[in-house]
């Protein structure tokens, strides 16, 4: 027994433990969220989250202790933000004739996803800076701490809740766009995907990018329009306010 | 090797988009600015041919990356607790706000003629 304790904590202290567990829950998720059909609610970031969480709380393990090595995971968001060029280039035509409508939406969704967080969590009588830190939620999570911290609010925070906005919209984004009336054509997944990159940032792109494969393509072109225009915007209005 | 060669490509643009980030003060964050930069370069043949197979894969496990911080939350488990439901509320709502308008917005705008989103592979062969 007391071996296995001193095995547990050989394994749990080195990078091994993090990554290895990261990428074995994540296949299951994984494999869950294709057996179910890409149901919504198997969301395979959402499942992973709550089953490593857990694990770690039921043995003790530190969060940094686990980040230790599954940052070499997250390292590969750099990466792949820089890869996002791929599908954007693909479609370059769409891209120069639609350009302007592109821009518009990016702005009208953004403006209308930071200003009703803001609005509404100042109404609920949410601390300053748990509001300042919702601002800029709808920005892929790396942004979305470095904007925090320019307005005055919490980059951890953010952190926290750009990743819980991008599991909500990839939950939910499909019945709301279904109630919405917005179509499975060629334009309707463009709606869905650019809408999906615009209010739910990478964790919106990844479900769009599962399910069709253009409407990740617009959820990408979204997601980085809503990084240029949230990094340059959130922190000027907020200076003018 | 082309894999390789498509890995190297990233991680170079990305270290030329922090260093021009910083150098010029610009407000975009490096990869963003690597991006751009992608955008351009992949009118190249070499640089299309080995970025394509590694973005591919890359983007196409995209959900994994958001893993390692998405597990961060249960650090702040105290804070959702106190405000929690309040928390919920404006996530909810906020995030179903801009999904709506964004799309709704798009759609409006989108000539009615429909749109042709055939991804074009570039002249290469």
């Amino acid at each position: 027994m007391s071996e296995f304790v001193q095995l547990w904590v050989y394994l749990s202290s080195t990078p091994l433990f993090g990554l290895t567990a990261t990428l074995v829950v994540y296949l299951l998720a994984q494999a869950l969220y294709v057996r179910t059909g890409q149901a919504a609610w198997a969301n395979p970031v959402l499942w992973s989250v709550v089953v490593l969480a857990a694990g770690l709380t039921a043995t003790g393990t530190a969060y940094p202790t686990y980040f230790s090595g599954a940052q070499f995971i997250h390292f590969l968001l750099g990466p792949a933000v820089v890869a996002l060029a791929w599908p954007l280039w693909q479609r370059r035509a769409v891209l120069r004739a639609h350009g302007a409508r592109f821009v518009v939406a990016a702005l009208a969704g953004g403006a209308a996803a930071a200003a009703s967080a803001v609005a509404l969590a100042w109404a609920l009588g949410l601390p300053a800076d748990v509001t300042l830190s919702l601002a800029p939620k709808s920005v892929t999570a790396p942004v979305a701490m470095g904007v925090a911290d320019k307005i005055g609010g919490v980059p951890a925070l953010a952190a926290v809740f750009a990743v819980l906005t991008g599991m909500v919209g990839a939950l939910g984004g499909k019945y709301l766009f279904d109630a919405l009336g917005i179509g499975t054509d060629a334009a309707g997944w463009m709606a869905r995907g650019f809408a999906l990159g615009t209010a739910a940032h990478g964790i919106g792109a990844a479900r769009a990018l599962q399910v069709n494969a253009d409407a990740g393509a617009w959820a990408a072109l979204a997601l980085g329009l809503q990084v240029l225009l949230a990094a340059v915007l959130i922190p000027l209005v907020a200076r003018l306010l | 090797m082309n894999t390789l060669r498509g890995i190297t490509w990233l991680l170079v643009l990305q270290a030329t988009g922090e260093v021009l980030a910083r150098a010029l003060a610009l407000p975009l964050p490096g990869p963003v600015v690597g991006l751009v930069l992608l955008l351009f370069a992949l009118n190249w043949a070499p640089v299309r041919d080995s970025v394509a197979a590694v973005a591919d894969f890359l983007l196409s496990h995209l959900s994994l990356l958001f893993v390692p911080v998405g597990v961060g939350v249960m650090v702040h488990l105290d804070l959702l607790g106190r405000h929690g439901l309040r928390l919920g509320v404006v996530i909810v709502v906020s995030t179903a706000v801009g999904l709506a308008v964004t799309a709704l917005v798009l759609r409006a705008l989108l000539p009615a003629s429909g749109v042709a989103t055939t991804p074009q592979r570039g002249d290469a062969p």
